[in-house]
């Protein structure tokens, strides 16, 4: 097995094409719990962490760019970042403890495809778009389409994302991220729920509500996004939120939490989330 | 926080020096079982059954010999074949498969290799034929008519000669008339209730280093008893005691699972076999899968009581589902039963054999399943009859003389001193906060004395070695050396307290039954009294006076009326020791004793917490511990044992359980998925020490490790029926069945 740390996108990209079984990480937090079990046996391990733009968050031109290698403490520590998105921000405070996001990556956390991935139902809610760099150029695609599966993407063996783009929100747009782990931290989401929302007065004029954890991938609800729309969350909204939550779900029975459980606690979140990202709307986050 | 510490105005005993190994554990010099590498050593990897039970057709080791680094290759043929009825002969099982696995995860061959990466992959290439057998997965199977054999070793312990028998142990006790007190009875309450498997979750996973050579094996481990681990060791390889030797290492924890073995035989005959050290550590996965966890229970629990609160009557049934080898859990279950008066009696306890792990101990283990249900259903009568919880218990608590379920008079015991604390307490007084509910329970465990040494050898400068046999897994250093500055009225940083070898110290029996303080304490004691004794004959000599006119007073011996050294001053200990040479050699006492008396320890714990009752989530945000240590020698460690075992409790309470598959594999055989509690789950845990002293004891020492984790689970499954109307009757208390449970409600 072979380790190497190209600097810029194209040398990663022709490592990746040049070495079959290659693999690229950035935080490893992920990878390297794989490769003790013996899942993953890399051939050569690609460490994105040296090219600059993987490593970097930038604001212009109305809209956020996170290096897709960046660890999660750069985001939840950026105070303008985390203001505006602040679902994305608590998402990514999330994962494992402040040893792990001083190393994890929104682009390890989405492309390790674990439906349970904290970080991504707030990207996806947000719109957000990845960047993907491979040996014929870059393209760029939304979140909500990199992951396919469990534990499986829709980029090709030669391609890595290079960064994530967030539009700033309009105007009075809040979210919310929750999860539920039978513990207070150093768990995997058993549920998780993000809500983004914006307001117009008290009435909801744009939603998105994302589950995690509930489904082979993220799952947006269209359903919980049209019983927000032109809504003032009264309790019957909530209701009508929390039973398309749980709808969307299709879950499964494990170790962590049964198919009943996720079911009925994803609505539960998803009506608190939408209750914290009006608040946050309304308030200015 | 303490009620009554120190009661006899003890000069050490009961204050908090730092503990004498602190500084070597801080700064990361202790050696614990992972840490000691010797020359040449080899690494030795497991091959573990994948079925919950099978027989071993065929085991075909060419392969994994031939593979690159690989020095040696064991099976279970290359020990010798213990007669079954050999006290350790189901050890020896449990260390190497002999023609059937019991469990999935049961140790089948080992390899040893020049590396860690080439002796698991050479484990992987051990090719072994099974054939798969019907397994017992649960309690109910295990005890249903017909059932398949989980181990066809095993026979009912105590009963008459017969067939081979899932049953382990069958226990019937009874006293007064039950069916008569229950139609008698005001109130009568029912339920059932379950356990699952659960582990100790010590942080340090099993680790040895063996070095096999002159026909004698050179164990280096973690264990509780560096002493038990010889003669399993030497009794599984069919070796005459003498013919190994233990060192104990630091040890990263045990609560009851280190009184056994499962690495040192296998070390020691791949040592044999390759002529090198070979090193064994376990994965956390392995320690999951392959050591053991305490038993599963089945209980049904009914109590009658009159109206104005007494507890007239129990009627208990108790499986406790052990494993694939005999235990005497359904027994010891029995035993922990002895927290009220109960006039009218019955128990009938279980031991059955599934095909999982064997069980192992774990703090004051059964009476936890058994104090679950029946502190539960005490709860209910209390609600039923509208009597405060604290006053119903002590109106019904035992105290000197009251029998416990097995027929046997309390000694002095301070139930009642650990309720009336509870109820003085400020948690207790103070009105539970906004949302959150309160509940309290009882728990006790009845502690044991057994064999101990020690020697103490006090240097020429007036300090001292005290000597002893007991791994000290809860600062049991600290609480020898503080014994021994009390007995001698030397200053305690005077004292170097030291965990010797099996070939340093006399037998010492594990660290286990919290009895180390009490029992290896009475030897330093007693030792320390046989100094005194040397100290002042020695004194004598020199003041030139009959030793019956000499008293040791304060570390020193005086002869009123004689003087002592120059200028008729006392002779302090110091200046005896620096004129050993000249009044007969050196000064060492060594004491050994099978100790009586060893004092039941009561808890009492109280805890507030909050449901979230759209989740199923449960936040403890208040705790208190309440218990009886006797006297708190060095209280901060009592106050540890409290804390810990509290902790356990609670993790046991709320997500700790074995997940096993429909083939009986563990699921979640990792930290991340087998949920022991993080620190930010839990509030602090307030102690309140109470010391009614035992009376067995020179400075009135019960032990204190194992009751902790008695009550935390009726004491939470109580706050959760006070917060939700539901009563919880299955462990543990995760957020899916409490949701269940709350949305049957
Ligand atoms: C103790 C612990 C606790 C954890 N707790 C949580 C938690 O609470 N919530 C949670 O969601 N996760 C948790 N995780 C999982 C993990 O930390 C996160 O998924 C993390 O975000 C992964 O990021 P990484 O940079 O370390 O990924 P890596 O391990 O470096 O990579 C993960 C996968 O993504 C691929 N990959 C990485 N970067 C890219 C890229 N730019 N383009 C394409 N593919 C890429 C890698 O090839 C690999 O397959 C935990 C992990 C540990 C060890």
């Amino acid at each position: 097995m072979h380790y190497v740390a190209p600097t810029t996108v194209g040398e990663a990209c022709s490592l990746l094409a040049d070495n079959p079984g290659s693999r690229v990480f950035a935080g490893a937090t992920d990878l390297v719990p794989q490769m003790r079990t013996g899942r993953l046996e890399p051939s050569v391990m690609v460490d994105l962490k040296r090219i600059d733009r993987l490593m970097s968050v930038s604001h212009a031109d109305g809209r956020w760019t996170i290096g897709a290698a960046t660890p999660a403490s750069d985001l939840t520590h950026n105070a303008a970042f985390t203001a505006m998105h602040p679902g994305i921000s608590e998402g990514a405070g999330l994962i494992g403890s402040d040893q792990i996001q001083n190393r994890s990556s929104l682009g390890g956390n989405l492309c390790n495809g674990s439906p349970a991935a904290d970080s991504v139902p707030g990207m996806i809610a947000a719109g957000a778009r990845a960047v993907i760099a491979g040996a014929g150029g870059e393209r760029t695609i939304p979140v909500a389409d990199v992951v396919t599966g469990p534990g499986q993407t829709s980029l090709a063996a030669d391609e890595f994302i290079v960064e994530f783009e967030i539009d700033d929100p309009a105007a009075n747009t809040g979210d919310a991220y929750l999860r539920m782990i039978p513990r207070t931290e150093m768990d995997i989401a058993v549920v998780g729920a993000a809500v983004r929302l914006t307001m117009d007065g008290d009435t909801v004029s744009a939603a998105g509500v994302v589950l995690g954890a509930v489904a082979p991938t993220a799952v947006r609800v269209p359903a919980a996004e049209a019983a927000l729309v032109g809504s003032s969350l009264d309790d019957d909204t909530l209701a009508a939120v929390a039973a398309a939550a749980s709808a969307a779900c299709n879950p499964i029975d494990d170790k962590r939490g049964t198919i009943e459980y996720r079911t009925q606690v994803a609505g539960v979140l998803a009506k608190r989330a939408a209750v914290i990202a009006a608040e946050r709307a309304q308030n200015g986050a | 926080m303490t009620a009554t510490e120190n009661p006899t105005n003890y000069k050490w005993v009961g204050t908090r020096p730092i503990r004498h190994d602190g500084f070597d554990k801080v700064v990361g010099k202790a050696r614990f079982g992972a840490d000691l590498n010797l020359p040449g050593q080899l690494h030795g990897a497991f091959v573990r059954s994948p079925h919950a039970h099978a027989r071993i057709v065929s085991i075909d080791t060419s392969a994994a010999e031939a593979m690159p680094g690989v020095k040696a290759v064991v099976t279970g043929d290359d020990f010798p074949a213990l007669d079954p009825t050999h006290p350790n002969y189901d050890t020896a099982v449990n260390c190497m498969a002999r023609g059937e696995a019991f469990y999935h995860g049961h140790a089948v061959a080992a390899v040893a290799a020049t590396t860690k990466a080439e002796a698991k992959a050479a484990a992987a290439a051990v090719e072994v034929e099974y054939e798969v057998l019907p397994a017992v997965l649960s309690i109910a199977d295990s005890m249903a008519d017909g059932a398949p054999l989980a181990n066809p070793n095993n026979h009912t312990k105590f009963a008459p000669p017969g067939d081979p028998s899932n049953l382990a142990t069958i226990t019937n006790l009874a006293r007064g008339d039950v069916d008569q007190a229950m139609a008698d009875a005001d109130v009568v309450v029912e339920m059932g209730f379950d356990c699952a498997h659960v582990h100790q979750g010590y942080i340090e996973p099993h680790a040895c280093v063996v070095d096999y050579g002159d026909g004698k094996a050179n164990v280096w481990c973690s264990s509780q008893g560096h002493f038990r681990v010889r003669s399993m060791t030497a009794d599984v390889l069919g070796v005459d005691n003498s013919k190994v030797k233990v060192v104990p290492a630091e040890i990263g924890g045990g609560f009851g699972g280190k009184t056994t073995i499962y690495l040192e035989p296998i070390a020691a005959k791949l040592s044999e076999k390759s002529g090198k050290p070979v090193k064994i550590t376990m994965t956390r996965e392995e320690v999951l899968r392959g050591s053991g966890p305490a038993p599963s229970a089945e209980l049904r629990i009914k109590i009658g009581a009159t109206k104005d609160g007494e507890l007239t009557a129990i009627d208990g049934w108790m499986a406790y589902g052990v494993g694939a080898f005999s235990d005497m859990a359904g027994l010891i279950g029995a035993m922990s039963v002895a927290s009220y008066k109960f006039p009218n009696l019955r128990m009938e306890t279980y031991t059955a054999l599934t095909n999982t792990p064997k069980s192992a101990a774990y703090r004051a283990p059964s009476a936890p399943h058994a104090a679950w249900a029946i502190e539960s259903v005490v709860d209910e009568i209390a609600t039923e009859l509208g009597m405060d919880p604290i006053d119903l218990r002590l109106k019904n608590a035992a105290v000197e003389g009251d029998l416990t379920a097995m027929g046997m008079p309390h000694p002095r015991v301070g139930l009642v001193e650990c309720l009336e604390a509870l109820k003085a307490s400020d948690h207790y007084q103070s009105v539970p906060a906004e949302g959150t509910s309160r509940g309290m329970a009882v728990g006790f465990w009845f502690n044991i004395g057994e064999e101990s040494s020690a020697t103490v050898n006090l240097n020429e400068d007036g300090t001292a070695n005290v000597i002893t046999g007991s791994p000290d897994i809860g600062g049991s250093r600290a609480s020898m050396a503080l014994m021994a500055a009390e007995t001698l009225g030397i200053d305690v940083y005077s004292i170097t307290p030291i965990v010797a070898d099996t070939e340093s110290v006399g037998f010492t029996d594990v660290t286990e039954g919290s009895r180390a303080t009490f029992a290896t304490g009475k030897a330093v004691v007693e030792a320390c009294e046989d100094l005194i004794e040397q100290l002042k004959a020695r004194a004598a000599t020199i003041m030139g006076v009959d030793v019956g006119e000499v008293a040791w007073v304060d570390g020193a011996a005086v002869s009123p009326g004689h003087g002592g050294g120059e200028g008729g001053d006392p002779l302090t200990l110091a200046q005896i020791t620096a004129q050993a040479k000249r009044t007969g050699g050196p000064l060492t006492a060594t004491a050994s004793l099978n100790a009586a008396g060893a004092g039941p320890s009561f808890a009492v714990h109280c805890a507030d917490l909050k449901v979230d009752e759209e989740t199923g989530e449960i936040e403890i945000v208040r705790y208190t511990a309440v218990q009886d240590a006797g006297t708190a020698i060095h209280p901060s460690y009592v106050e540890g044992q409290m804390q810990g075992g509290s902790v356990q409790g609670i993790g046991w309470a709320l997500n700790e359980e074995y997940i096993y598959n429909a083939d009986g594999a563990m699921e979640n055989a990792s930290f991340l998925d087998y949920r022991i509690p993080v620190a930010s789950d839990l509030p602090l845990i307030e102690t309140i020490i109470v010391e009614v002293p035992n009376p067995a004891h020179p400075y009135g020492v019960r032990g204190v490790g194992e009751t902790g984790i008695v009550p935390p689970m009726a004491t939470i499954g109580n706050a959760v029926k006070a917060a939700t109307g539901v009563r919880m009757t299955s462990l543990p208390m995760s957020p899916p069945k409490v949701l269940k449970r709350l949305n049957e409600r």
